[in-house]
């Protein structure tokens, strides 16, 4: 089982993937202002992947958006279990501008469930963040509205659990 | 416009003044299932809260227990205007995944059946949205038409909705003898059916009263709430992914992607005729420049043989056998792929853990993110402005509960 846990080879690849990545501004920006967040890097069938300590995804996504990366087009979670830190929440950024896509990765532990909201720097969250909660059981710290989304409100558990049978509970 | 989007009709929000009223699910012009809180004052909104969820199947779970090719024509089932998007979209994310090439011949057919399902998709937003705002002919007119590109997609495909005629490494099957006849008839009438719309709709008082100066989105707040595709455009966003991060061989065809600053129902409206215009281009280029060769990658065991060698050779029995039975083990990795749908930017984001089962698959629907843009686009404005709200972001609710 492929597991996002940070070892030595790690430390190495983030290196090496920053500094073929200096050319990206988000990549500069976040290097110059919040080295210390970046956890690992990654470039994989050209897409360049970010794991961000989980305290600080609001600072690291302003200054990803200001740095040009204007559009969030997509919030979701995966679900690791049983290896630990369990979640990963995933953003993934578009740049109209460059034309280029950056994802960026939080890692979760199952004991504390949660990220901080970046309704702030994207109202477009609003939705996603919602329904990683419904789904995923991932709570978001300062959402204006943190309530199940696509499933009813007295549902029982959050199905995209690995842990969530396929078929349900009878 | 700019006096219009800055300064919005003052409501103060009065607990006294104002009602609560109930939308949908069953209402007609909530296109399906959807349900919109209203908090209004008098005739004008306060509030809008839509409530979702209530088409959700857990298509994702459901992936994630299906071998990759099982999953295709479970995303047909998303957005069920635009099959053919969603299975070019999952099925270039799991290339991407395998590194697969893809023969020329495959991509100008996918390049040619995504625009067909484009015009299906946009003629049934055409009628369903006049006929939302009182314009019941435009309905009949554009189902004639639409039915001509679900019977192309059923000669293609076996089927008129429920296509899954593309399939990871190339399509299905050879598309049959008349296909290129039948394609070329449709595509030469279609510009005439256009403006026999155009006629009914576009200088009609009626319709440009309901539309024009309504639901309006500037281009700050479109980027903000993740709204993509022809609202996005329509708030004069220059951005069309078939043309700006282009995939399956987009590149090699010449079309215009229209833009309009007007940011209201009605620019979104004269936006998607003139997108069925260019879609007619793309689909004509296609056509005009299908290329032979084969229709599926050589890639033996991710590929299903054609049946003849699966009866006649040893290794392709094989291959096949493993196939079915096992599936094929995709490299683990993950990544987004997202392409230009008739509603906006569709994206799949699958992980693969090494196996031959998607350990997650999501898709990014681009209606899911621009239904949160409602708000913004009726809020302080009438009631009845509501419905053209709704009908001009295209909303299916199959792909926002999935």
């Amino acid at each position: 089982m492929m597991s996002p846990a940070i070892d030595n080879a790690g430390k190495v690849e983030l290196e090496s993937v920053l500094a073929s990545h200096v050319g990206d501004p988000a990549v500069l920006a976040l290097t110059q202002k919040l080295s210390t967040s970046i956890q690992s890097a990654k470039f994989d069938r050209n897409e360049l992947t970010l794991t961000i300590s989980r305290e600080d995804i609001v600072a690291v996504c302003q200054i990803v958006q200001a740095s040009g990366y204007n559009f969030l087009a997509d919030v979701t979670c995966v679900d690791w279990y049983p290896n630990q830190p369990r979640f990963q929440v995933t953003y993934h950024i578009l740049s109209h501008g460059l034309k280029r896509r950056l994802r960026l990765c939080v890692l979760v532990e199952e004991g504390d469930p949660s990220v901080d909201s970046i309704t702030t720097v994207w109202p477009a969250a609003n939705f996603y963040e919602r329904e990683i909660f419904d789904l995923f059981g991932v709570r978001f710290g300062g959402h204006p509205n943190m309530r199940r989304i696509l499933l009813p409100e007295e549902f029982q558990g959050n199905p995209l659990r690995k842990d969530f049978p396929v078929e349900g509970y009878r | 416009m700019a006096e219009l989007l800055t300064a919005p009709t003052v409501v103060a929000p009065d607990q006294d003044r104002t009602m609560i009223l109930n939308m949908g699910p069953q209402h007609p012009s909530t296109h399906g299932v959807l349900r919109l809180v209203l908090e209004i004052d008098g005739e004008v909104v306060v509030r809008v809260a839509p409530d979702i969820g209530f088409l959700h199947t857990g298509i994702e779970k459901t992936c994630e227990a299906k071998f990759y090719q099982q999953v295709v024509p479970l995303t047909d089932r998303i957005d069920y205007l635009s099959p053919m998007h969603n299975n070019l979209c999952y099925c270039l994310a799991v290339e991407k995944l395998l590194q697969l090439e893809i023969p020329d011949r495959a991509q100008w057919l996918r390049v040619l059946l995504s625009e067909l399902t484009r015009l299906n998709s946009h003629l049934v937003w055409l009628g369903t949205h006049a006929m939302d705002l009182g314009a019941l002919t435009v309905f009949l007119y554009c189902f004639r038409e639409r039915e001509e590109i679900l019977r192309i997609f059923d000669a293609v495909a076996g089927q008129r909705m429920m296509t899954s005629y593309f399939r990871i490494g190339g399509v299905s099957l050879e598309p049959p003898l008349d296909f290129c006849d039948r394609v070329r008839k449709l595509l030469k009438s279609l510009p005439e059916k256009i403006d026999e719309y155009e006629n009914l709709l576009t200088g009609n008082p009626i319709f440009i009263n309901r539309t024009k100066g309504v639901g309006l989105l500037s281009a700050e707040d479109a980027i903000a709430l993740g709204v993509t595709g022809p609202p996005l455009r329509a708030s004069g966003v220059d951005w069309d992914l078939r043309r700006d991060m282009p995939y399956s061989s987009y590149e090699k065809f010449q079309f215009q992607v229209p833009v309009s600053k007007d940011c209201d129902v009605w620019a979104r409206y004269v936006l998607r005729v003139r997108e069925m215009r260019e879609s007619v281009k793309i689909a004509t280029q296609a056509l005009d420049g299908l290329p032979e060769g084969r229709i599926k990658a050589d890639a033996p065991k991710i590929v299903l043989p054609d049946r003849e060698a699966m009866k006649t050779q040893m290794e392709a029995l094989i291959h096949h056998f493993k196939i079915v039975t096992e599936g094929f083990a995709v490299p683990a990795g993950q990544v987004y792929q997202a392409i230009e749908s008739s509603r906006g930017e569709m994206g799949y984001f699958v992980v693969s853990d090494g196996t031959a089962k998607p350990y997650r698959v999501h898709m990014r629907n681009p209606t899911f993110a621009t239904l949160q843009a409602i708000e913004k686009m009726c809020v302080g404005r009438l009631l009845a402005d509501v419905v053209a709200a709704v009908g001009s972001i295209d909303i299916v609710l199959g792909e926002i509960d999935r």
